[in-house]
């Protein structure tokens, strides 16, 4: 599907596959980050809890059935997304190689407005570390929610994660690292909106 | 297959389609994203808007229960009787534990200790009631651990009590049986899996730092398991019944999670 038989025919630059995992992760996140909000009000770790309007559910066991039901969907679709996106090669050949010089250039072009998306099948060193970083983020976010879920049953992962407590705060940043990548991501769609187009019909 | 069947070549077919493509987007292509823009954005504002009101739908609450059960199933296949709650040194324990119910502090139960009996009903040989001083009795264990609330807030504590196994063997109940069931001096009701009655730190706790069960507490007893979350380990025990009908609980009825487990 991805490599063009022929010239004029416009190049596909996210196969359905992709699409659909980015969709349904999209709905995935916006269960479980609303619906997570209410559980961290029930009891927050800092001085500040989160508008209850913005949540899911209603009350905290609301958000608890929303947030153990979003799980399926964003850890399913997270690792089907991970696996296709190794097996089929597409990580190796969208993410590498990464390098340090043209990050520093990337980000400086960035930061001037002047960073190049005129070929959207191709990484710039900033989105590249952009989505390796969300990816990583996902898996964190995932495993520091398992050992929130289940302390006693997942130990090894319970002390990877320095214990209960700890886990519960590394799966609040984990959540804020999410956010921060999610507004950060709106606002380049926002700025380039071809992007959008290729994500919905692919190319 | 066969060449001489070809109405076009191979690049006559491909203009032909790439110019039917370019026909198609055209007329298609900006109403159908206009909709599907008018469409998301109004998806997108039903959600910012009515926010917790979506769980109010009946079908979705119907949903949400459903997935709840199945995850139910799911921990309980995860449950692992080997896999203990990590204990802590007395130095660890949380000053003062917190007192926690769905009532006030001064509202639990006042039980007299001489007066209290422990029924036990349902699926089991010995249906003789049990006083304290009985319970008081049996061989005693202490350990100090982790109580998790639903909230997400945790606090260190140390009971000591029977091995609720033991209790259950001394009164012939069936192992096999799927419920062990729960009724409360303070109208609370809850119920467990068997596997978890079972879990070697699962305790008919009596005591809370080396001291009587304070009435806050629970007194004359409560069940303490390290494994489950706070809501799961029931106060001021009246009523045990073993038993294979579900028996729901106080707060699993209203949308906690059943198997609730740590």
């Amino acid at each position: 599907m991805d490599t063009p038989t022929f010239q004029i025919k416009p190049a596909t630059i996210h196969p359905l596959w992709l699409r659909i995992c980015h969709w349904l992760n999209a709905f995935a996140i916006l269960i479980m980050v609303t619906s997570g909000w209410r559980i961290y009000n029930a009891s927050p770790l800092f001085n500040f809890s989160f508008p209850n309007e913005l949540t899911l559910g209603g009350w905290l066991g609301g958000a608890l059935q929303w947030h153990f039901a979003g799980m399926w969907l964003f850890g399913i679709n997270g690792v089907l997304y991970l696996l296709i996106n190794i097996f089929s090669g597409r990580l190796k050949r969208k993410f590498w190689p990464l390098s340090p010089r043209e990050l520093i250039n990337n980000f400086i072009a960035a930061l001037r407005g002047k960073l190049a998306h005129n070929d959207l099948s191709h990484y710039n060193t900033v989105q590249k570390l952009a989505y390796l970083f969300v990816m990583i983020d996902g898996i964190i976010l995932v495993c520091s929610g398992l050992v929130v879920w289940k302390s006693v049953q997942f130990p090894l992962l319970r002390e990877l994660f320095g214990g209960y407590d700890m886990a519960r705060f590394i799966h609040f940043y984990a959540m804020s690292g999410m956010v921060g990548f999610v507004v950060v991501h709106l606002i380049m769609v926002a700025l380039v909106p071809r992007t959008l187009l290729a994500m919905l019909r692919g190319r | 297959m066969n060449n001489k069947n070809k109405i076009f070549s191979d690049a006559d077919k491909n203009a032909i389609i790439q110019d039917a493509t370019q026909q198609i987007n055209k007329q298609l292509s900006p109403e159908g994203r206009r909709r599907f823009l008018k469409q998301g954005l109004t998806l997108g504002g039903l959600i910012m808007l009515t926010g917790c009101d979506i769980s109010s739908n009946e079908s979705v609450e119907n949903t949400l229960s459903r997935i709840s059960r199945f995850n139910d199933r799911i921990q309980g296949w995860l449950f692992n009787a080997n896999d203990l709650a990590p204990v802590y040194p007395e130095s660890m324990m949380t000053r003062p534990f917190p007192f926690n119910a769905f009532y006030s502090e001064d509202e639990a139960p006042n039980i007299k200790g001489d007066d209290y009996r422990l029924e036990v009903a349902g699926l089991i040989s010995d249906k003789r009631p049990w006083t304290l001083a009985q319970l008081h009795q049996m061989a005693q264990v202490s350990q100090v651990t982790r109580h998790i609330c639903v909230e997400g807030w945790s606090a260190i504590g140390k009971w000591g009590g029977v091995p609720f196994s033991l209790f259950l063997k001394a009164i012939g109940a069936d192992l096999n049986a799927r419920y062990v069931s729960f009724k409360c001096a303070d109208d609370y009701y809850t119920s467990i899996d068997m596997a978890t009655a079972l879990h070697p730190q699962t305790i008919i706790a009596l005591t809370y730092d080396g001291q009587i069960l304070p009435r806050k507490y629970g007194f004359p007893m409560k069940l303490r398991m390290p494994t489950k979350l706070g809501y799961k380990n029931p106060k001021h025990i009246l009523v045990i019944e073993v038993t294979n009908r579900y028996p729901g609980g106080y707060w699993e009825d209203q949308g906690y999670n059943w198997f609730g487990g740590s």
